[in-house]
């Protein structure tokens, strides 16, 4: 994948399905075979009732009531069959996607894309989307077009212009019909999509701004706005009402027409005596019959436009390009103690592009072996993006970081990361067990261990055989802070980098996480960022963040007894 | 992919009919279509089999034209009715979709959302959310009618016409629901477990996704990848085994349909060979034998689509239905303050919020003078920003008085007092307009020199000049970004343009760069001269503005 760049959504999907082709199209026979007795059905009934009206001997009917039933039995049979295959190819091409998502994602790291949790679960739906590209998307249209032709053959056999009449009518309800629906919601999808980004807009300033509003006494032209918005987007949506109803319409009336047509052609070729009586009946009832066929291609047709922006999503992700260039580990291994410094930082995300913007310009720092340091800044002012650098999900575009002296930006993330480790921005809690979740850090670490490591963060409550549940909903936030600082200290490195450590704690906890957390930090060095001025009271040394640069430079050698200069301490 | 895991839920909710009074003028139109598309469709019946008929037995050409003619107008109308309920199913949806948005918003402007929900997913629920609706309205509600209707009419003419093949079809009807209600039953127990497990096995990936940071932090992300695939593979085997048996009851209603179809088919077909039947009769029910099973195979096709939607509507009446926080009693209009500011008395004021153990604030005694500025200061969680809660009427107490000039808060019509109180909070919300249409958010028909006055004296101006459109520049979502210091002198705006008695500030500074927080406090400083004021700050520099200072203690 990562030699080959993808054009578009189809050739992903092309890519994803040619391994699953067998399945693809056994599934689309079958459900082509299911149609097929559904329609044949009538047809094969409507030749039994036109026999057996000129009262033949009834052996001439045998073969016609065993089939009926055989069709009565098989269109159930193969429709159960169809769904299971179809399912089955769906979810193989599912897991195929899957693996090559996850490789690409792990070798790229594109850190950036995970501050948006919204971003992040529209991937994961992005790719589950897969699934409906086989089932919804791809099967229908196979299974109409071979059912299709076959009713069309059929019932060119048994009159040729009945079968061209028959033809032009499934062509134009499986083909012309979509086409014209879709191309008849496009603008108004456009207009609702422009109205509903208004209304969100309004409703965003309601609930965010609401106590703003009830301060300032807006409230009510505030909701009043909404109401605008609302009754635009609703006369939008009534006056499309119209068109979007097109495509019901059309169908329906090739339908009928289509039969109606064939009648008249069918009764006067009866009355000209250029067509029998039976095939006239067998022809008029598979016209009746047929455009089941085509019934579920609307909506296969909407269906893979959804599914073409879902893909088209995933190509941009699948192409994407590293964040860090490819090294060779250090000569040196990297001491298990010592002081981070960083020097001249400047960092950028996706250098390369065009647009892009300098976060960090020239930023020093220290911090010593069992020091606490504490970074703040507004959001925005970069603090993440020092943590992605220290982390190495992220190179320089120039600077060093080192650690006791050893240069570790040309170094392999992964050997940095078992000296420079901590809790990321919104630590991720997997849905499994406490010790799953703590061998992440320690693959090893026995269950003593673990117990140990639980007390130090003050989790004696735990115990690691206990789920957590999806995103740790089982636990607390303060639990959940805490298991993640457990899981830092577990992979013993020399300097913890803590990103907000106390986000959506309340007051109380906040307190008690941080006491315990600089309690367990020991002789390593820590560097807290945070924009939550209490936590630097926790600290030996506060710096602030401002401009691309520290404001106040690095106070490294004071000692913890000394009082940090910036915020004063409380009474 | 569908998940056919048996829901419980009632066809139509009842909350959904109740409510949206555009629900119901639906439910009218729906039936009255379905009763005409009923109707067309013995129509159609009848005419195709006399015509199929007459053809066979040699009437002439043109006695049979009358009868094709009609079924080509047959076609004119179901595809005009079809068009029609379409259009108007999209439209009833609007306007309901429109309804049940309204009184959401309603409701939340006045309380508080569930705060476990963020506002991105109520923005979501009331728009893409609701939208769903519109498959519930457009497919599945029409073809619920016509499940009722179709297969009774069919059963009645079809009696009327050969009573054998209307007990035949009279018996297989009833034995799809039935079916399904007992492979249901008998398959619950085993494919809920079953689908616990999937969506367990399912959220794998989603987990793995979303901790990627964290796997790669701790050098987990290569094997994670190398076992993604397996847990997938994992996933599908135990999809499938689940499919197999949940798919079993659309098989049934297949099975059942299609086979009774073909029963009637060979049965009438028999009695016609033996002289029982005329080939008319035997037409028209076997055309119309399909249409009596059609309806229930759309219905269940379309149930699962339509849910989605019904989900929607269900979680925006679980938040209507929410305990809301208790509105102001009060009517009284607060007294006309000193001019020298408002006089403040708090007596034994206790707060306590639901679902927490201790009081917010525990018997809290504070008198402010007119015209003083009192900074109050404590550790967090000591009730500072509950206190200003309750000034602005935001928080009810539990315990005790606040008396304004004499007068009990409690008493008092809220919108009045509010409209003499100025507050700066610690994370002001910029509103999507025009940087003036923000600090007007209090006084709406203020001059724009008054505007331009209180930026002035808020230190706004300054910024104002800086923006790309000046004092047009868009703010909000999609509007220029500023920076936390510029945010707070818009709000120190909004506070002077309010011009009240009453100045209440929550952090101002407390995000600030030093410079920016000097900026600010200089700004404040000019704001509280002449007016009683309590400030809660964390941060030094506010003492010099300050008269005198409080400390609260934490319970």
């Amino acid at each position: 994948m990562s030699a080959r760049t993808l054009t578009g959504p189809w050739s992903l999907a092309a890519t994803v399905l040619r391994p699953r082709a067998r399945g693809v199209l056994g599934g689309a026979l079958l459900g082509a075979l299911a149609t097929a007795c559904g329609a044949g059905l009538l047809s094969l009934a409507a030749w039994l009732l036109a026999t057996a009206a000129q009262h033949p001997p009834v052996t001439a009917l045998s073969v016609a009531v065993v089939l009926t039933r055989a069709l009565g039995v098989g269109r159930g049979v193969a429709r159960y069959a169809e769904r299971l295959v179809g399912h089955d190819a769906a979810l193989r091409a599912l897991s195929d996607l899957r693996g090559r998502v996850y490789a690409r994602l792990a070798a790229t790291e594109p850190i950036h894309r995970f501050r948006s949790g919204d971003l992040v679960s529209r991937l994961v739906s992005d790719t589950d989307s897969v699934q409906d590209l086989v089932v919804r998307g791809v099967l229908p249209p196979v299974a109409a077009a071979l059912a299709g032709s076959g009713a069309v053959l059929l019932a060119t056999a048994l009159w040729a212009p009945g079968g061209a009449l028959l033809a032009a009518g499934l062509l134009l309800a499986g083909v012309a019909v979509p086409a014209l629906a879709a191309a008849l919601s496009r603008r108004p999808a456009e207009r609702a999509a422009r109205a509903r980004a208004r209304l969100s807009t309004g409703l965003v300033d309601v609930l965010d701004g609401a106590p703003d509003l009830i301060a300032y006494g807006a409230t009510g032209r505030a909701v009043a706005a909404v109401e605008h918005a609302d009754a635009e987007l609703t006369r939008t949506a009534r006056r499309d009402a119209a068109l979007l109803g097109l495509g019901a319409g059309s169908g329906a009336l090739v339908a009928g027409l289509t039969l109606a047509g064939t009648l008249l052609l069918g009764v006067a070729a009866v009355d000209a005596g250029t067509l029998g009586a039976v095939p006239m009946a067998v022809l008029v009832l598979t016209a009746l019959a047929a455009f089941e066929i085509v019934a579920p291609l609307p909506a296969a047709a909407a269906r893979l436009a959804s599914v073409r922006a879902g893909l088209a999503r995933l190509v941009p992700v699948l192409d994407a390009e590293p964040a860090t260039l490819p090294r060779e580990p250090g000569l040196t291994p990297l001491p298990r103690r010592g002081t981070l410094r960083v020097r001249g930082l400047v960092a950028a995300w996706e250098p390369a592009e065009p647009g892009s913007r300098t976060v960090l310009d020239g930023l020093d720092l220290e911090v010593a072996p069992g020091q606490r340091v504490a970074l703040v800044g507004a959001s925005g002012s970069g603090k993440s993006t020092l943590a992605a650098v220290l982390f190495r999900f992220l190179d320089p575009v120039a600077g060093s970081v080192t650690l006791g002296g050893q240069e570790m930006t040309t170094r392999p993330p992964e050997e940095v990361r078992t000296v420079v480790s901590g809790v990321p921005a919104d630590p991720h809690v997997f849905d499994s067990t406490v010790r799953e979740n703590l061998r992440l850090a320690a693959p090893r670490a026995t269950d003593h261990e673990l117990a140990a490591v639980l007390r130090r963060v003050g989790l004696t409550g735990l115990a690691p055989d206990d789920e957590v549940g999806a995103h740790g909903a089982r636990l607390s936030g303060g639990m959940r802070r805490r298991l993640a600082l457990a899981r830092a200290l577990l992979a013993d490195p020399a300097v913890l980098v803590l990103d907000e450590p106390t986000a959506h704690l309340d007051p109380d906890t906040r307190d008690a996480v941080l006491d315990d957390l600089l309690t367990a930090a020991g002789d390593r060095a820590v560097l807290m960022i945070t924009h939550d001025p209490v936590v630097a009271d926790h600290a030996d040394a506060v710096l602030t963040l401002r401009d691309k640069t520290l404001h106040i430079r690095d106070r490294a050698g004071r000692t913890a007894a000394e009082p940090p200069l910036y915020p004063a301490p409380k009474a | 992919m569908s998940s056919p895991t048996t829901t419980s839920a009632p066809p139509v909710d009842p909350r959904l009919l109740r409510t949206a009074t555009a629900v119901r003028t639906h439910l009218l139109v729906a039936a009255a279509c379905g009763v005409a598309v009923t109707g067309l469709i013995l129509a159609q019946a009848w005419l195709l089999s006399r015509a199929i008929a007459g053809a066979t037995t040699g009437t002439p050409f043109g006695a049979l034209v009358p009868l094709v003619v009609g079924v080509a107008v047959i076609a004119l109308a179901r595809a005009v009715l079809s068009y029609g309920a379409e259009a108007t199913a999209l439209r009833s949806a609007a306007r309901a979709k429109s309804q049940l948005r309204m009184r959401l918003v309603h409701r939340l402007a006045v309380a508080p959302p569930d705060p476990s929900r963020s506002t991105g997913e109520l923005v979501t629920l009331a728009t893409r959310g609701l939208d769903a609706l519109d498959d519930y309205f457009a497919r599945y509600l029409p073809q619920l009618v016509l499940a009722v209707l179709v297969p009774v009419a069919v059963l009645v003419v079809v009696a009327e016409a050969d009573w054998i093949s209307a007990i035949v079809i009279g018996i297989t009807l009833p034995l799809i629901p039935v079916f399904m209600a007992l492979i249901g039953l008998y398959t619950r127990a085993r494919t809920d477990r079953q689908w616990r497990m999937l969506s367990r096995l399912g959220g794998h990936f989603l987990d793995v996704v979303q901790g990627l940071p964290t796997l790669a932090l701790f050098r987990r992300a290569g094997v994670v990848a190398e076992k993604v695939r397996d847990t997938t593979e994992e996933h599908r085997r135990a999809t499938m085994g689940t499919l197999r048996v949940a798919f079993l009851s659309a098989f049934v209603l297949e099975l059942v349909a299609t086979l009774s179809v073909a029963l009637v088919a060979v049965e009438v077909g028999l009695r016609l060979l033996y002289g029982n039947l005329d080939y008319a009769t035997a037409l028209f029910v076997l055309i119309l034998a399909p249409e009596a099973y059609l309806p229930l195979r759309e219905v269940g096709a379309r149930f699962h689509a339509s849910m989605e939607g019904v989900a929607a509507a269900r979680q925006v009446f679980d938040e209507l239905d929410r305990p809301g926080t208790t509105r102001g009693t009060g009517t009284a209009p607060p007294q006309a303050p000193a001019p020298a500011g408002r006089r403040l008395v708090v007596r034994d004021l206790r707060v306590r919020y639901p679902g927490t153990p201790g009081d917010a604030l525990h018997g809290l005694d504070l008198d402010v003078r007119p015209g003083e500025t009192v900074l109050l200061r404590g550790p967090s969680g000591a009730g500072k920003s509950t206190l200003l809660g309750v000034l602005l009427g935001f928080v009810a107490p539990s315990g005790g008085q606040v008396r304004a000039d004499g007068a009990d808060l409690a008493e008092l019509d809220l919108d009045a007092w509010r409209r003499t109180v100025a507050w700066v909070p610690q994370h002001p919300h910029l509103f999507a307009g025009s940087v003036a249409d923000n600090v007007r958010l209090g006084e709406p028909d203020a001059s724009d020199d008054a505007v331009r006055d209180a930026a002035r004296r808020a230190g706004l101006h300054a910024v104002v000049a800086r923006l790309p459109q000046g004092w047009d520049t868009p703010l909000g979502e999609g509007g220029a970004r500023l920076s936390s210091g510029e945010r707070q002198r818009v709000a120190l705006a909004r506070a002077f343009l309010r011009d009240a008695p009453l100045v209440l500030l929550d952090e101002p500074t407390a995000h600030l760069d030093p410079d920016s927080a000097t900026v600010v406090r200089a700004a404040a400083a000019d704001l509280l001269a002449g007016r009683t004021a309590i400030v809660v700050a964390h941060d030094d520099g506010w003492d010099a503005v300050a008269d005198r200072t409080t400390h609260l203690d934490p319970r």
